[in-house]
């Protein structure tokens, strides 16, 4: 920890990203950070990953099929959110944007309960008190301000110190560029609060590079809001497990918000309605591809572990059973009673919906009359 | 529909190069309803603008474009979007002219896609008129057919005062004749679609298509309903509907927007107020439930339908 603490008096780091692992999957060193992962947890690792994958697989065909409304598919961010995922305790809070499925999936929100906002049967789907994963916003970079108050929360509860707990936003580059987000940072440092604010660039904001948001590397703005900012290869779980800790770990005994950008890429498309093809060279998707989070770890896992063959099997089973259970699971959700969407519009009873909703309860059933 | 409004833009664009067109993703993708297909290149990056991510940021440096003589027609991507720059619209674009008595103008034009009905995830299905028309100093428009988006855009951008323009996204594929010749009704006044007797439907954007189908499936049971497209929200020309509400007796509003507090209660209120002898029936106004809007398997429910519609004309008519 002592190591890492200097790194934050320097505010930044970079202009190289922190890596651990390259992408031919050799161990490196880096002066400030470092991982301690056995054999057993690269397996853990490699798991979560391809798991994370696999569901991003299936729900993309699930909309091809019509199944699902529309999915954002996170294929080849799984390093990113799996690295920043596993490094959260469980008292700490996420709070994610609408492409966080990996870091959903280790917090433990089932992937069906996930994949309810998506086809349409529901705005979230999960319990965001009991997973500390909350839910999903689509509204660009407003979850930011949701997490510093979120964090500004464990402060005045005490749970700043030992034994404490952070909050991890999740934001993507073009984020970066809403007001939202520039208050969100400003209100983070001025309150001093336990939150890590962890950027995605993934180089794209739908057809806009990063280029179109921002003039310096991104981890360089926290500089300016009087926070560190560091630069991590997205693509290396081992050092986005590492950075993440260790400004988690400051975050919670109190040093105050940190930003990481992780860079990283969106291999699919935005979201399934999206056409990449208009905007982006394929050459640029090929570059990417030889960086992919899951070769890279299983590189690694070929050098150090004997078992690989039977983890990779097992593995593999795993993601088959996902698989199966997430087509037939999302064919199953039953749709939603057309009187659901009164339910729980106020906390307390409102007369003018009920009334609302009994009139068009009687409507519906002045049909079956009819019928 | 969405080709009309890109010829729309395009045509602006080549009449002043003062008009601008700016907004997320508007130039290489030509935005994600590809409205404005085709403008960067012919126009280039200096007038189509590709903004960073931020709906303030696009409306308020648009207000400052406008001060600086530009007229600049921003997109806003989906409905649900707008509210990061509703401070922006709503105390500085709004205000500017009366706030200057006059001096200024500020021809900003909002495209917002909206509505539902497409099958959307959350914030992209929404009907946010109201929050606007009930705005003073904007005016507050949305067409139903392409050939008057293709005119209602022009007129929109050579409107000296900001105007929000609501394009009825899933009416975007429809298709009709343009009349490129003949320019239609100006920007404010609302059209009679259709001649009826007995029940007046007013309607806006996409439920202009609904309230036809209805009055076809009305005639085949010997009903004659006329429906008026109000084209315009604010200003809204009650004088047409006045005429017509004198001639049939009864008024139906329909629109998506929740119905408490929206368009159509306005509209009840005028109509009651100018024309409550020749009326036969109280005005009825058929729109959303008073809740967000649902998830995407829901929102039929949700959404004014055909026979949504007609049980309110069966309601109108058994008074
Ligand atoms: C306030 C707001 N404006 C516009 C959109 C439409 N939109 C959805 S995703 C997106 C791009 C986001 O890019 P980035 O923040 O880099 O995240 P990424 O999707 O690449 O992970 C846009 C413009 C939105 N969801 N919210």
């Amino acid at each position: 920890m002592e190591q890492v603490a200097s790194v934050w008096d320097g505010a930044e780091v970079g202009p190289e990203a922190v890596q651990l692992l390259t992408p031919q999957g050799r161990r490196v060193e880096h002066p400030s950070f470092a991982v301690d992962v056995s054999v057993q947890d690269l397996r853990g690792l490699y798991r979560d990953l391809v798991l994370a994958r696999r569901l991003d697989t299936e729900a993309t065909a699930l909309q091809r099929q019509g199944e699902l409304g529309l999915w954002p598919p996170a294929l080849g961010q799984e390093a990113a959110q799996i690295g920043s995922g596993r490094a959260l305790t469980a008292a700490d809070h996420a709070f994610p944007t609408y492409r966080e499925h990996g870091v959903a999936l280790v917090r433990g929100v089932g992937p069906l309960e996930l994949l309810r906002m998506f086809r349409g049967v529901d705005h979230g789907g999960w319990d965001p008190v009991a997973t500390g994963f909350h839910l999903y916003t689509i509204v660009i970079g407003a979850q930011t301000l949701h997490a510093t108050g979120y964090a500004m929360g464990l402060q005045r509860d005490g749970r700043v110190g030992d034994d404490g707990s952070a909050v991890l936003a999740y934001l993507g580059d073009g984020a970066t560029s809403e007001g939202a987000v520039s208050e969100a940072f400003v209100w983070a440092a001025a309150m001093n609060a336990p939150v890590v604010f962890f950027c995605q660039n993934n180089g794209w904001a739908i057809s806009e590079p990063t280029a179109k948001q921002t003039r310096i590397p991104l981890y360089q703005r926290a500089r300016g809001f009087g926070f560190p900012g560091i630069r991590v290869d997205g693509n290396d779980v081992l050092a986005v497990l590492a950075v993440t800790r260790a400004a988690l770990a400051r975050a919670r005994e109190g040093g105050g918000p940190v930003l990481v950008e992780a860079v990283t890429y969106r291999m699919g498309a935005h979201t399934t309605s999206d056409d990449p093809t208009r905007y982006r060279d394929p050459d640029e998707v090929a570059a990417w591809k030889a960086r992919d989070p899951i070769a890279r770890v299983a590189a690694l896992l070929g050098r150090e572990d004997p078992g690989l063959a039977e983890v990779v099997a097992e593995v593999e089973r795993e993601a088959g059973e996902l698989a199966e259970r997430v087509r037939h699971g999302v064919r199953a959700m039953p749709d939603p009673g057309p009187l659901d969407m009164y339910d729980s519009v106020y906390a307390e009873p409102n007369v003018a919906l009920a009334r609302e909703r009994d009139e068009h309860a009687a409507y519906l059933a002045s049909f079956e009359e009819v019928s | 529909m969405a080709r009309a409004i890109g010829m729309g833009l395009r045509r602006a664009l080549e009449d002043d190069p003062k008009t601008l067109v700016m907004g997320e993703d508007v130039g290489q993708l030509g935005g994600v309803f590809r409205v404005t297909d085709g403008l960067l290149k012919d126009f280039g990056e200096a007038r189509v603008i590709d903004t960073p991510l931020g709906e303030a940021g696009i409306i308020g440096t648009a207000v400052g474009l406008a001060l600086r003589g530009y007229r600049p027609v921003c997109e806003i991507q989906f409905d649900g979007f707008v509210y990061p720059a509703f401070d922006q619209i709503v105390s500085s674009l709004a205000k500017l002219h009366a706030r200057s008595r006059g001096s200024l103008t500020v021809p900003v034009v909002i495209r917002i896609p909206f509505g539902g009905g497409i099958g959307a995830v959350e914030h992209h299905s929404e009907s946010p008129e109201a929050y606007f028309t009930h705005t003073p100093g904007l005016r507050v428009v949305s067409p139903a057919t392409p050939n008057d988006a293709y005119w209602m855009i022009q007129q929109a951008i050579s409107c000296a005062d900001p105007v929000v323009f609501l394009e009825p996204k899933r009416r975007y594929w429809e298709k009709s004749e343009l009349d490129i010749e003949s320019e239609p009704l100006p920007m404010g006044a609302a059209r009679l679609v259709l001649p009826g007797s007995q029940v007046t439907i007013a309607a806006y954007g996409p439920t202009v298509r609904t309230a036809l189908d209805a009055a076809a499936t009305a005639r085949e049971e010997g009903l004659s309903l006329e429906v008026i497209d109000l084209r315009s929200l604010s200003p809204l020309d009650v004088d047409a509907v006045e005429a017509s509400v004198r001639r049939t007796g009864r008024l139906v509003v329909v629109h998506e927007a929740v119905v408490a507090h929206g368009v159509g209660a306005e509209l009840a209120a005028q109509i009651t107020e100018r024309c409550f002898h020749s009326l036969e029936a109280p005005v009825l106004r058929v729109g959303g439930a008073a809740v967000p809007y649902p998830p995407a398997r829901v929102e039929e429910h949700y959404l004014p339908d055909v026979d949504r519609l007609l049980h309110a004309v069966d309601r109108a008519l058994a008074y």
